[in-house]
């Protein structure tokens, strides 16, 4: 039920640390007696591994351990669907980067010394570079060079169009590039055990993976959210906190291990490059008749979420349209390139520039106009999607485009333009005479939250007592990860409107608690955010039948406790949807007070606290289902829609591009922090943007060459446009106050949208992102002048 | 290991004189990347931040004196009127920060593939004022840089000061990357037109290890200006492109091909030229 | 020979940090203001990111210029007066920034907060009037990968805009 969003305008609970400098992020954390980390990398994408010698790293002073494979206690693999990657490297090296050995050390430098004294003798061998190669090729790795094939066939596969087109597409290697580089703090806890405060987006998945390699029970891993410096999905893997933790326990000393930039682009996962190969049949009057897709995803070395990733690629390969028929072969393949994982929108980014080319190049191919052959087949509640699965939630495809699209224009270039507002800027290469404008629409879909039959849930405990003023104060203990995004504002936010009190504090986030999951796949929104209003409105009804039974009232007034309540483990009550559409009591807590309806009681909350009231949910999302053989099945819970329009000025002669404005349509459900979602659509715009225009982690026959940002260029405040943005409001059925997520969608269609303005602009067929200037410029060359 | 921290560069010239393996710190902006890296542990440093006479502009009648300590921002704030393709050499290296901390000695001594100055002070005839407690000796620049990373500086030397002949006339500084700002450069050029001599000169920076004066894409260049009128003509414009993408030099990594690295150095120079010759009044004359 | 052309021993430096001053011994060379900082001096407000001056997480001022503290030699600083975000904390300008960022939504993770009010405060000094596009130039060496800018940039607007109102 919505309630009154009074404080939906509250600032972020950690914000005036956050300016103030005084926010401790992991990096920052010290400890007396604190070693520090270093690990010994592979320097070669592929390579045997003849002989590990620590003799010399362990004889540098100041080295209080040097560890290897010989030294892991517990399993000595892990992975987030597979454990098949090596905490240290025994035999084989299989990327650029791969962790061989660790050390600690006193300091910083002297661990350093000791990790480049650990002799490692390789023997280089032929890597597999080629993601298409890669899978008839000989096996990196025992399990095979194929993580997951999916191939989807829906409807009548053998139909034909009057209208066919066909385009191969190619996508890059974005890095998540979070400000904060990966960092952890392990201290043995003195009974065997261990605590690690960690920069992480699940503390629970990190624990069970950790307790594996460790060989400890879980209840001796002790895990505490670090203040984290983004993520984006390049926190979801494990990258520090074995290593720490294994050198926190063999050196009995608290271990700081920190990665500087370079190690953080070698040591973490990246967004999976792509080629993707589509197909397009329509009618004469536009109508999508089938799609026909190959998707092939370089996962590199290991398999980390590339499984899931294809099925979201694959899922959503068709975009957000109705289509009779579609045929999707997906592979994520294991190769040596650097390892991909999860980022911002997990698949669909790369499909979207896919489907979205298409789509334009089947408007010129029947002469349309492009939004309208979006405006025609868009999806809408109801409709089928090419896994078979049927709407049932919202899908205002039609709306994000109209309100993408209702935008007002930017002006045209004109005399008085400042050379920063030209393509190529501070460098003033720009002249007006040669800049071209280009506009172009795309329109993204994703699943919202964990897919496939995950067991996909959130658990919060609220609690609800007197301060030591007397006043009413809650507090709210959940594990989910706050990576920036702003889930500790909405968490206070919603448990201020469930429980009428101001004074909302956080509990840290750690495993002191069950798990909230993952702060991934735009889900905690929805999955911890229904955990906090659940337990908030479980605490509310505690505290009517405590009014009642105090003050007398009539017994029927008081909400009865859940009969039979499903419990997980610790008596811990778990809910679904269906606790959200349970009648709340006629009794309102508003303002500190308990307020019975038209004129009835009223109490101050304060006076019931005596003791405290304490609530801990379990909230689960409704169930999904695996995909079928056939790649049918209802695999997802609810879905996100997004439409991007970008306006860019080109500088076809030097390939410089600037984008003017990026306008958007959201589908959000409920808009519940108007800034926060704002700010979560501008970041997402200018990462899909990056990707568009400058984002590319280079290899060179599987070595990474640019593992910095002199040379992986992030978007700085000149290269980002305005981004006028429209929120399609449609409450979602079965999610907590009708909010979906928003985290993901803002990085779907806007690389798709400024690649498409670029063409629109240039008239050149721009078949790869990111779009380099010589793609434009030699592309734009006369022949004669191509020498 | 020791740090010294001179004043005057008499004890500048006395310190490295006394260790002549000491590293000459400038601004530090590319050699901290390096010792940040671990690619190079400092043990004896002469800082010369503190020389007050290197951070000075003097003008005289043969030209400008630039001191070798002038930072980017120094550089921009002293040098917009009487060289402004070297002025927005520094705003083209973007962020204020590095501005404020890089210097016009230490961009030249790094010697790096990127570094921006380079080629506007190729295309300025520049000499390198390089002294030592021994003495002094005058460097034209273009033998100054001996390969990417390297100079013609001595163990016990430094930059004190650059010296830029006089040019009458409009100069204009254009660099490449793929960004707006805080640009990495994949080619930048420097075009300086001498109007008493009637003469254009071109310098490209960034296109290969080292920058290059491209003499005969000058004489086309000087050949086809107006220079009575204070014109070019689009032909004049093409020529120009076509000799610059025959004599430019260019190496392909993985920032761009040499192929795009060319074609950029001729759109650019070609950009520039315009610019300058028409200087905003077109047909007024030079 | 004058007496500054000694070398100084590198492992005692004084220097000025948020009004304090500071004697910090055993200092290894090879040390940048950024880690002199936050490793010698407990002052972890100061970011380390990059380490190649490229992202502006490590801005602070020295003797009142803008500067990436990762790419200061921290034996060069000596007699330098350097102010990081925690020293700009009792500054008025820099509380109306500071505020203005929180309201406009210009903090996510916030890790590269501490250098964009470091950065903020040097613009706003030194371009009182810039437009949004100076702004953005002048703030184009601090990276922020979570806000996509816009909430930053209309921060520092709604401080000029709101200066322009009350002069």
């Amino acid at each position: 039920m919505a309630r009154s969003g009074r404080s939906s305008t509250a600032q972020r609970p950690d914000g005036r640390a956050k300016v103030d400098g005084a926010f401790v992020y992991a990096s920052d954390l010290r400890e007396p007696g604190m070693l520090w980390g270093a690990v010994v990398r592979s320097p070669h994408p592929s390579a045997r591994i003849r002989r590990v010698d620590v003799v010399a790293a362990r004889a540098v002073p100041g080295v209080a351990a040097v560890l290897t494979a010989d030294d892991i206690p517990g399993v000595d693999t892990y992975g987030l669907i597979t454990p098949d990657q090596p905490v240290f490297a025994r035999d084989v090296v299989r990327f650029h980067g791969e962790p061989v050995a660790a050390v600690a050390a006193a300091n910083l430098d002297v661990a350093r010394r000791a990790a480049a004294a650990v002799v490692v003798e390789y023997e280089p061998t032929a890597p597999v570079v080629d993601p298409e190669a890669a899978i008839a090729a000989l096996p990196v790795h025992p399990d095979g060079n194929v993580f997951k094939h999916l191939h989807i066939r829906y409807g009548d596969v053998g139909a034909t169009g009057d209208a066919v087109v066909e385009g191969t597409y190619d996508w890059g290697r974005q890095d998540q590039a979070f400000l904060g580089p990966e960092a952890g703090l392990a201290e043995p806890t003195g009974d065997g055990g261990v605590r690690l405060r960690v920069a992480t987006q699940a503390l629970h998945i990190d624990r069970q993976q950790l307790a594996a390699c460790l060989g400890l029970p879980a209840d001796q891993v002790h895990l505490e959210l670090a203040g984290v410096g983004g993520a984006f999905g390049g926190r979801e893997d494990i990258t520090v906190q074995i290593h720490a933790s294994l050198l926190a326990l063999a050196t009995g000393a608290p271990v700081m291990l920190r990665y500087d930039r370079r190690e953080s682009f070698l040591g973490h996962v990246h967004r999976h490059p792509a080629r993707m190969w589509y197909c397009h049949h329509a009618t004469r009057d536009g109508d999508l008749v089938k799609v026909e897709a190959r998707i092939v995803l370089d996962g590199g070395a290991y398999a980390s979420t590339s499984p899931a990733v294809l099925v979201n690629a694959c899922c959503f390969a068709v975009g957000p349209y109705r289509v009779d028929a579609a045929v999707v072969e997906g592979y994520a393949v294991r190769t040596n390139n650097p390892p991909s994982g999860a980022m911002r929108g997990f698949g669909c980014p790369q499909t979207c520039f896919g489907h979205e080319s298409q789509m334009d190049r089947l408007a010129a191919a029947l002469d349309l106009d492009p939004v309208q052959l979006r405006l025609r087949n868009a999806l809408a509640s109801g409709d089928q999607l090419i896994t078979g699965q049927r709407i049932t939630g919202t899908a205002p495809v039609r709306e994000v485009i109209a309100a993408a699209t209702a935008h007002p224009l930017p002006p045209e270039l004109d005399d008085k333009a400042s050379p920063l507002d030209l393509p190529g800027g501070a460098g003033l290469t720009g002249d007006r005479s040669h800049v071209r404008r280009g506009i172009a629409l795309a329109v993204g879909f994703k699943n919202l939250a964990y897919s496939e039959g995950y067991d996909d849930y959130s658990t919060a405990a609220v609690r609800l007592e007197r301060d030591a003023a007397g006043r009413a104060r809650a507090t709210v203990h959940c594990a989910a990860a706050e990576c920036g995004q702003g889930f500790v504002t909405l968490a206070q936010q919603l448990v201020r409107d469930e429980l009428g009190v101001e004074q909302v504090d956080l509990h840290v986030a750690d495993t002191a608690i069950g798990s909230a999951g993952s702060s991934s796949a735009s889900r905690q929104t929805v999955v911890s955010g229904g955990a906090v209003v659940v337990a908030a409105r479980a605490v509310r009804a505690a505290v009517v039948r405590r009014m009642v039974s105090r003050h007398g009232l009539d017994p029927s007034l008081a909400p009865s406790a859940p009969s039979a309540p499903s419990t997980e483990g610790d008596g811990v009550v778990a809910t679904t949807p269906d606790a959200l559409e349970e009648a709340l009591s006629p009794f309102e807590l508003v303002d500190e007070r308990v307020i019975g309806a038209e004129g009835g009681p009223q109490v101050d909350l304060a006076d019931l606290l005596d003791e405290p009231i304490e609530q801990v949910r379990v909230y689960r999302h409704d169930p999904t289902e695996p995909l079928d053989r056939a790649g049918q099945g209802d695999a997802h819970v609810a879905f996100m829609f997004a439409a991007h329009r970008a306006v860019v000025d080109v500088d076809p002669e030097l390939g410089q591009v600037r984008v003017v404005q990026l306008a958007t349509g959201h589908d959000i459900g409920r808009v519940l922090h108007p800034v926060q979602a704002l700010g979560q659509v501008e970041g997402g715009v200018v990462q899909g943007i990056g990707m568009a225009l400058l984002e590319d982690l280079r290899t060179e026959n599987g070595a990474v060459v640019n593992a910095d940002f002199a040379d992986y260029l992030l978007p700085t405040a000149l290269d980002a446009p305005d981004v006028p943005t429209a929120f399609v409001e449609q409450p979602e059925p079965r999610v907590a106050n009708g909010a979906k997520g928003l985290g993901e969608m803002p990085s779907v269609p806007s690389t798709a949208a400024v690649a498409a303005a670029v063409r629109a602009a240039t008239r050149i067929d721009l078949r790869r992102v990111p779009i380099r200037p010589a793609d434009i410029a030699l592309g734009a060359e006369p022949p004669a002048d191509a020498g | 290991m020791a740090v010294a921290r001179p004043r005057s560069l008499i004890a500048a010239l006395d310190a490295l004189a006394d260790r002549p393996a000491a590293t000459v710190l400038g601004g530090g902006t590319d050699l901290m990347v390096e010792v940040n890296a671990g690619q190079r542990h400092l043990t004896d440093v002469v800082a010369l931040r503190r020389v007050d006479e290197l951070a000075t502009v003097e003008q005289h009648a043969g030209g400008l004196h630039l001191g070798a300590g002038l930072t980017w921002a120094g550089m921009e704030a002293a040098l917009a009127e009487h060289m402004p393709a070297l002025a927005a050499a520094g705003r083209s290296v973007g962020s204020r920060q590095i501005r404020n901390t890089g210097t016009l000695g230490g961009n030249l001594g790094s010697a790096s593939w990127k570094a921006s100055t380079p080629p506007v002070l190729y295309a300025l005839d520049a000499t390198i004022d390089v002294r030592s407690a021994g003495g002094r000796r005058d460097v034209p620049v273009e033998d100054f840089i001996v390969a990417e990373g390297r100079t013609t500086l001595a163990p016990g030397e430094l930059i004190a000061s650059v010296d830029v002949p006089a040019c009458r006339g409009p100069q204009r500084f254009l660099k490449l990357g793929n960004r707006s700002s805080v640009i990495s450069a994949v080619v930048a050029v420097a075009v300086v037109l001498d109007l008493d001599r009637r003469r254009v000169r071109v310098a490209v920076g960034s296109a290969a290890g080292v920058p290059q004066r491209l003499s005969a894409a000058e004489g086309v260049a000087s050949d086809v200006v107006d220079w009575d009128a204070g014109a070019i003509d689009d032909d004049g414009l093409r020529s120009v492109r076509r000799a610059v993408g025959s004599e430019c030099l260019a190496t392909s990594d993985h920032r761009a091909g040499a192929r795009f690295r060319r074609h950029a150095a001729s759109v650019l120079v070609a950009r520039g030229l315009a610019s300058a010759v028409t200087g905003g009044r077109p047909g007024a004359p030079l | 020979m004058s007496a500054d052309a000694h070398p100084q021993a590198s492992d005692e430096l004084e220097l000025r940090v948020n009004g304090v001053d500071h004697a910090i011994a055993d200092v290894p060379l090879s040390t940048s203001l950024l880690d002199l900082l936050r490793e010698h001096l407990d002052l972890r407000a100061t970011k380390d990111a990059c380490r190649q001056g490229r992202c502006g997480s490590c801005s602070v001022l020295m003797d009142g210029e803008l500067v990436a503290s990762c790419l200061v030699l921290a034996a060069d600083a000596v007699d330098a007066d350097i102010t990081t975000v925690e020293g700009l904390a009792d500054d008025p300008d820099s509380q109306t920034f500071r505020t203005a960022l929180l309201s406009a939504g210009g903090v996510q993770c916030g890790f590269c907060t501490p250098g964009i009010v470091v950065a903020a405060h040097a613009c706003l000094r030194d371009h009182a009037a810039a437009g949004e596009r100076e702004v953005r130039e002048e703030l184009s060496g601090n990276i922020c990968r979570c806000t996509g800018y816009g909430r930053i940039a209309a921060a520092v607007a709604q401080v000029i805009g709101g200066q322009a109102g009350d002069g």
